[in-house]
């Protein structure tokens, strides 16, 4: 199990990964101009001014109205999006494959990266049971994609600390990060792919064509 | 608690209509709506939401009914498409009653919250489709559907005849001359500047607005001129019944209209839905990326008189004053700089509200509710509390409303709490306020 989950899994989830978001982008734009009043309204400047809005902590006037949220929303991202990628483990792994490697974040800080980005999921998990607006929205599908979104952190961390069986902690480990790359294209986590693209569409209808502001 | 109070509204357009729903009808409909005339948009959003509820905030329906998860945007989507794409379309006839009454009374389709998702999700445009099942079904409240006939059958929205439309400006015209005997109200005139149109309750019931534009447009010595066909009327509401073949047909009359009477440009009264169906939804309906003619907004109009100083105020008004910016001219064209400055010229004590621009709450009048008609006034009351509060602390006495949902709806609005407020129109203020040259006035 553990071989496979090192070998051809790894494979497995990164070309579903890539061709799924490839696939999802290819339709997009397929069916934006089925949807004829899409294209024709985007602009550069004003999706680009818009993006930035929102991508900038306390950008939006949302934002500022809730400044826990907002932080730890951007905690839980940029941990969950930079520390796969530089986390020692994972480089290692690289090296040992492929002989690549790349600059890696000390330990000490993945470590308290990981743990923002447990805590952020524990945080929208207790806000899904706690908060009757969301709850009323939430159905067990949103729980199920938090526990996949946060089981490969969970583990890390675990197999980090050696806790429980280290070779049965790091195949779950593995097995639960295949499932976190496959499951993008095809949940609601692929806003990830589309945020650009709705917030560039959205701002270029106010900005552009509205001449007014989105944020 | 809310639900015990708020009674079960009869509504013939909902409780008749659904009646001779079958489950194919309903299939078949839900099916060609959702895969035949929508794509990148619905689909997109629909897989993109995170239901994060972050939305929620932005709306006045939410925020006055005490946070009611049901109000929130996203929560009237899920009551309404999530389900819809989860069945099929295998719902029930009551379902698709309780759908038209979410998208139709308790969302304006004002915009509000895709500046609130952080994805820039168009909730009012999903809740439009909504709205388009309905109308394909025949599901529409019966006020509203009303509107949509009298559009379809006159062209206008209030049922207002050839000969009643070229009495009423004649009969203004004569109003104005009491006031400004050089006044006039040109009709047919082709090659004329400016194209002057309404929406069809100024006719109806709001005659004197007329006679004030004919004064204001002499002391600016405008160039303009009235159809006296059908075409005239600006107004839309096919487009808020989700008839969109009947939204098409009026707004290309419209702009025919203008065409035919070869003017520059066209200038409309103070209404917001009239401004968006003119110069968004119906040229995309028609194909056309943009209008064909320029269209200016009153308010882009007055603005333009005042700061090129063609009207002077002669003395400013003296009670204290706030203004409501309309959805779909401040956020639908970003006027909210040039309304500013409209008020500061004509008003010695302009209290702005809070929030403004584009972040003003709705006035829940607008996006076709208002035109929902009496069975459905007192829940509109309800879902607007905080804009009462939100008047309440501005202090001022007066409220000036540029489009006339905001201004109905206010008025509505004031009524209903007790707030004493009275409501204006911009160019009521100018009547009273404007220098009327003494050259003119013989
Ligand atoms: C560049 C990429 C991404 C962007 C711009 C983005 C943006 C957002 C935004 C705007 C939200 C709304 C709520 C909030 O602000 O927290 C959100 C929520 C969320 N995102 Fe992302 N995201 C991205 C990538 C990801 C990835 C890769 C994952 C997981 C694999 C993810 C998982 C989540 C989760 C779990 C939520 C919370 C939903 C809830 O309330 O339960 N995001 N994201
Ligand atoms: S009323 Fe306005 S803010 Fe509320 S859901 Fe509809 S469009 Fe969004
Ligand atoms: S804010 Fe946007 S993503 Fe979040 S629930 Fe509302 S519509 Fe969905």
């Amino acid at each position: 199990m553990y071989e496979f989950a090192r070998g051809p899994l790894v494979w497995i989830a990164f070309i579903v990964f890539f061709l799924g978001l490839f696939y999802r982008l290819v339709m997009m734009i397929i069916q934006s101009r089925k949807d004829k009043v899409v294209l024709p309204y985007i602009k550069m400047k004003e999706g680009i001014n818009s993006i930035a809005h929102w991508v900038i902590p306390f950008g939006s006037r949302n934002m500022r109205l809730r400044p826990a949220f907002t932080i730890i929303s951007f905690l839980f991202h940029i941990c969950l999006l930079i520390t796969p990628v530089f986390v020692l483990g994972h480089i290692v792994l690289f090296q040992q494959s492929w002989g690549i490697s790349w600059w890696h974040i000390p330990e000490q800080i993945t470590n308290i990266m990981t743990m923002i980005v447990v805590v952020g999921g524990l945080f929208f998990f207790l806000r899904r049971i706690g908060d009757p607006t969301v709850r009323f929205v939430t159905s067990w599908s949103d729980f199920v994609l938090l526990i996949i979104v946060l089981a490969p952190f969970i583990t890390g961390l675990m197999a980090y600390y050696q806790a429980f069986d280290y070779r049965t902690v790091i195949t779950i480990h593995m097995i639960s990060g295949a499932l976190w790359l496959m499951v993008i294209p095809f949940t609601r986590i692929v806003h990830m792919l589309f945020f650009p693209f709705t917030r560039a569409y959205m701002g270029s209808e106010f900005g552009y064509v509205r001449n007014a502001k989105d944020w | 608690m809310e639900e015990l109070v708020e009674k079960k509204v009869v509504d013939a357009g909902l409780d008749e209509t659904i009646k001779k729903l079958t489950p194919q009808r309903i299939k078949e409909v839900v099916n060609r709506v959702l895969t035949r005339e929508n794509a990148a948009r619905l689909q997109v959003y629909l897989d993109t939401c995170v239901h994060c509820g972050l939305c929620a905030e932005a709306c006045h329906t939410y925020l006055s009914r005490d946070n009611d998860p049901r109000f929130s945007p996203v929560g009237k989507v899920k009551e309404t498409l999530w389900e819809l794409v989860k069945r099929k379309g295998n719902v029930e006839p009551e379902f698709i009653r309780n759908m038209a009454r979410i998208a139709f009374t308790e969302c304006g389709v004002c915009r509000r919250c895709s500046m609130y998702c952080p994805f820039g999700i168009d909730i009012a445009y999903l809740l439009l489709v909504v709205r388009r099942i309905c109308s394909l079904l025949g599901v529409v409240p019966q006020y509203l559907q009303d509107t949509t006939n009298s559009h379809a059958a006159t062209s206008n929205q209030m049922w207002v005849n050839q000969d009643e439309w070229i009495d009423t400006l004649q009969w203004q015209e004569e109003e104005a001359q009491f006031e400004l005997p050089s006044a006039r109200i040109p009709l047919e005139k082709e090659g004329a500047d400016v194209m002057y149109s309404v929406i069809a309750p100024e006719p109806k019931i709001l005659a004197q607005l007329l006679a004030n534009m004919a004064i204001i447009f002499k002391v600016a010595g405008e160039d303009w001129t009235m159809p006296a066909t059908d075409g005239w009327d600006n107004s839309n509401m096919a487009m808020y019944s989700g008839d969109f073949e009947i939204m098409g047909r009026v707004e290309k009359l419209h702009w025919e209209t203008a065409a035919r009477l070869k003017v520059k440009k066209i200038v409309m009264g103070e209404c917001g839905h009239a401004f968006r169906g003119a110069v968004y939804d119906g040229p995309r309906w028609l194909g056309w990326q943009f209008p064909p003619i320029p269209m200016v907004h009153a308010i882009e109009y007055y603005y333009d008189i005042l700061s090129t100083g063609k009207i002077k105020i002669k003395e400013k008004y003296k009670e204290p004053i706030t203004v409501q910016d309309p959805c779909n001219t401040v956020r639908g064209r970003g006027l909210g700089d040039k309304l500013r400055y409209i008020m500061n010229t004509i008003c010695e004590d302009f209290r702005d509200m809070e929030p403004r621009f584009e972040h003003n709450y709705c006035c829940m009048a607008g996006g076709g509710t208002i035109n929902c008609g009496p069975p459905w006034k007192r829940s509109r009351m309800v879902s607007n509390k905080v804009k009462a509060e939100q008047l309440k602390e501005t202090g001022a006495h007066v409220v000036c409303t540029p489009c006339h949902n905001c201004h109905s709806g206010i008025e509505d609005i004031i009524g209903h709490y007790n707030l004493g407020l009275h409501v204006k129109f911009i160019s009521e203020l100018l009547i009273e306020t404007m220098e009327i040259p003494e050259e003119l006035k013989v």
